[in-house]
């Protein structure tokens, strides 16, 4: 019998993939397509939805060719995506109204503040387990129903459906207007602001809050299970997983049980603590979410702590000042000089988020003499990503009253040894890699192989996760304090930044 | 005049025209000066861009010679961009051969190692990314070495590491010739005793061979019980380099 595999589908912030695994969770074959990341104003984040739709028919076949498969060695599509970005469309044309608004957009500033009001961010963290911020999905319902004249209305109808990525995936790859599922999963639910922590459903006290019919939203269903068999694209084959990309990451990652964590690095970057099947409450900025629910077991906890700008700096580097031609080059640029010759750079570009979340912040390049050179900064460019994760792994270790010893990374940006090694040095612990560094498509692979039987149980997917790769500390702990107080000090100069009277409604 | 490539020659002309022209030049300036139509000298810019010899303004209205033009006599693909193109190729080679991988570009006469993936047992081993291999010990440094033209390959003292290795600058050359000839490298116990490399070459835009990658192993896994080296592991190894040879070339 020919060979068989599980086609991922990472629907991310960047790009689309669709990438083949084989039993041994091998990667086979890749293929991708980006996206443009549109900004049409400050602060404004928005992709092409149906441009993003139109490059998941070419990736998937074009993954398949690649490796001269045929469609019917598919067993299984699991599907990724990048969180929270938010989309309406139109339930009888199948029409996106305007664009998908990105995680990473901050128009909703204006109306988060309001919604605090007099409790603060925190008001809706017990039923949600996130704070107000613009980077969740309610908030952003609210402003494009209340922007876009007459949407409420056919809302309220019927006429219109909400979605994250997944859920438009899902239902074009169904057959969208004819007979297309409207379903989300649990992780990527828990990211909207409207499910409720416990009960996995959503609620009606937040729904209410948030002035959001509930006639847009799709069924919540577990992570791994069969959610319907594609008719379009792969016809035929079952789509056997959804989950958000962060939640894949930590699958991928084979962190099953409590106590287990990985930090993703890509457009952003986040940390994951899986936490078992307990709910626990930060008190030092992290997120609490759901890691997975496979079929109708209960569902995984994990605390979060979610870095917005850290490969995204590199690309700014490189698309908005034109400093290097390559995102890679990035390391051959910081490699000309020593060190950030007392530069640092804050990249709070849509406010700040773990630990701090501040949504009034914005970006700052501090300690600038005129010393610097395009080398600084891109090392300064670098040394920020390892900085947020200080803050970021000081805030876990708090709440779960361990510290961490070792860190398993995955991700883009894994493949840049000067920041995984500075990565170690900061952190005081040992940087481990995996053999597949694209664990987020790896997890979504797993989840959908397991729910159509091609893999038996967890056991076995753990068995697959080697070592490829170890950076081990080796920095002068005074020199460490000394970098991570220029750190915050310049962290506090984001602070208040977006006044709010100038704050848009 | 016969024998030449016109599209080369009319690149050439485009290149000079650009060359004297500080501010950069559009396609309209471009196709009156040379005589071509607009398409044809679209065509030219866009290869040449390709091929990294000349960039657009922000704009895109106005093109100009790029920097990496100036600096022809360096390695036009940075090793850090070498080292993200190969990384899922290399690590998945890693996971099926079952042993080390390595990928590695050859500057000034040593093997700089790019990339560097764990054998995927779990043991205790440390990253070498950044160290140097010599090239005439090893399967790497052999499969970039076979296609240098720099002189990095002239006769000069080569050091012996083991009792194997070649020190013989005539029988070096014998060995890249076949290197060349078959499209892979080998090692057999030429750099550290008891164990055994085989490498193949990265080919980028134009066929140009930008590195190299290359898995090592102890003897009796990498050979098979007459000491060749095993042609399952040959094949992974030149399909791996053949793969992200192919990711370089096709990238616009």
């Amino acid at each position: 019998m020919a060979e068989q595999y599980v086609a991922a589908v990472d629907q991310g912030t960047n790009s689309t993939r669709c990438i083949l695994f084989d039993r041994r969770g091998r990667l086979v074959s890749v293929a991708q397509r980006e996206h443009p990341q549109l900004f049409p104003r400050p602060g404004w984040v928005e992709h092409d939805a149906e441009e993003i739709w139109r490059n998941v028919i070419r990736v998937v076949p074009a993954a398949i060719r690649q490796i001269g498969a045929e469609p019917s060695q598919v067993v299984a599509i699991g599907i990724t995506n990048q969180r929270e970005t938010s989309l309406l469309w139109d339930r009888f044309t199948g029409r996106p109204i305007g664009h998908a608004v990105v995680w990473q957009d901050t128009r909703t500033d204006r109306l988060v503040t309001e919604l605090a009001g007099d409790e603060g961010p925190d008001r809706f963290a017990d039923l949600c387990g996130l704070p107000l911020t613009t980077y969740f999905s309610a908030p952003r319902i609210r402003w494009m129903l209340d922007h876009t004249p007459g949407l409420r209305q056919r809302a309220a109808r019927g006429e219109i459906l909400f979605g994250t990525m997944e859920s438009w995936l899902i239902w074009n790859f169904t057959g969208g207007t004819n007979g297309g599922l409207h379903a989300t999963d649990v992780t990527n639910a828990s990211r909207t602001m409207l499910m409720n922590i416990e009960t996995l459903e959503w609620d009606d006290t937040l729904l209410e809050a948030f002035d959001v019919p509930r006639a847009i939203l799709p069924e919540i269903r577990p992570s791994s299970g069969v959610f319907a068999t594609a008719t379009e694209v792969l016809p035929g084959v079952r789509i056997g997983a959804a989950l958000g990309d962060q939640q894949a990451a930590l699958f991928g990652q084979t962190c099953f049980s409590a106590g287990e964590a990985k930090c993703t690095y890509g457009t952003g970057s986040f940390l994951l603590l899986h936490t078992g099947q307990e709910i626990v409450r930060s008190k030092h900025g992290m997120l609490t979410t759901v890691a997975y629910q496979i079929g109708n077991h209960p569902a995984s906890y994990a605390l979060e702590g979610s870095m917005a700008v850290t490969g995204s700096l590199v690309q700014w580097f490189r698309d908005g000042l034109g400093m290097i031609h390559t995102a890679a080059e990035i390391e051959t640029l910081a490699r000309t000089v020593e060190d950030n010759g007392g530069a640092y750079i804050v990249p709070a570009f849509s406010g700040l988020f773990a630990p701090h979340w501040r949504s009034e912040a914005r970006g700052v390049i501090a300690g600038l003499t005129g010393y610097i050179t395009k080398g600084h900064l891109a090392r300064a460019v670098l040394e920020a990503t390892a900085f947020q994760t200080l803050e970021v792994v000081d805030a876990m270790n708090a709440d779960s009253g361990i510290a961490l010893t070792a860190l398993k990374v995955d991700g883009g940006m894994t493949a840049n040894n000067l920041l995984m090694q500075f990565l170690a040095d900061l952190l005081d612990v040992r940087v481990v890699r995996p053999m597949v560094t694209e664990t987020v498509s790896l997890g979504a692979a797993y989840a959908a192989g397991l729910a159509v039987g091609y893999w038996p149980d967890l056991e076995g997917l753990r068995s697959n996760w080697h070592r490829a790769g170890q950076w081990l500390p080796h920095m002068d702990p005074r020199r460490r304090e000394t970098e991570y107080a220029n750190w915050k000090s310049a962290v506090q100069r984001t602070f208040n930044w977006i006044r709010p009277e100038d704050q848009e409604l | 005049m016969p024998g030449t490539v016109q599209s080369i020659e009319r690149a050439a002309a485009v290149l000079r025209l650009l060359a004297a022209a500080p501010n950069g030049l559009g396609v309209a300036d471009l196709g009156n000066a040379l005589g071509l139509a607009k398409t044809t000298v679209h065509g030219i810019l866009r290869t040449l861009h390709q091929v990294g010899f000349v960039e657009q303004d922000h704009t895109g209205a106005h093109y100009h010679l790029s920097d990496a033009f100036g600096r022809l006599g360096e390695s036009y693909l940075d090793p850090n961009e070498l080292r993200s193109r190969a990384i899922n190729w290399a690590d998945s080679l890693a996971s099926r051969s079952g042993e080390v991988v390595r990928v590695g570009r050859l500057v000034e006469g040593k093997v700089v190692v790019v990339h560097h993936v764990f054998r995927p047992d779990d043991s205790d081993q440390d990253l070498d990314v950044g160290t140097t291999l010599p090239p005439h010990a090893t399967a790497l440094g052999k499969a970039v070495l076979a296609f240098d033209t720099s002189g990095a390959a002239r006769p000069r003292k080569l050091e012996a590491y083991t009792t194997r290795t070649i020190t013989d600058p005539a029988r070096l050359a014998e060995e890249l010739t076949a290197v060349r000839a078959r499209g892979w490298a080998s090692e057999f116990e030429e750099h550290t005793v008891e164990l055994a490399s085989i490498a193949a070459p990265i080919r980028g835009l134009g066929g140009l061979v930008v590195g190299a990658v290359g898995l090592a192993g102890r003897v009796e896994r990498i050979c098979d019980s007459r000491l060749r080296h095993r042609a399952d592991l040959v094949s992974m190894v030149s399909a791996t380099a053949e793969a992200i040879g192919r990711d370089l070339r096709e990238d616009t």
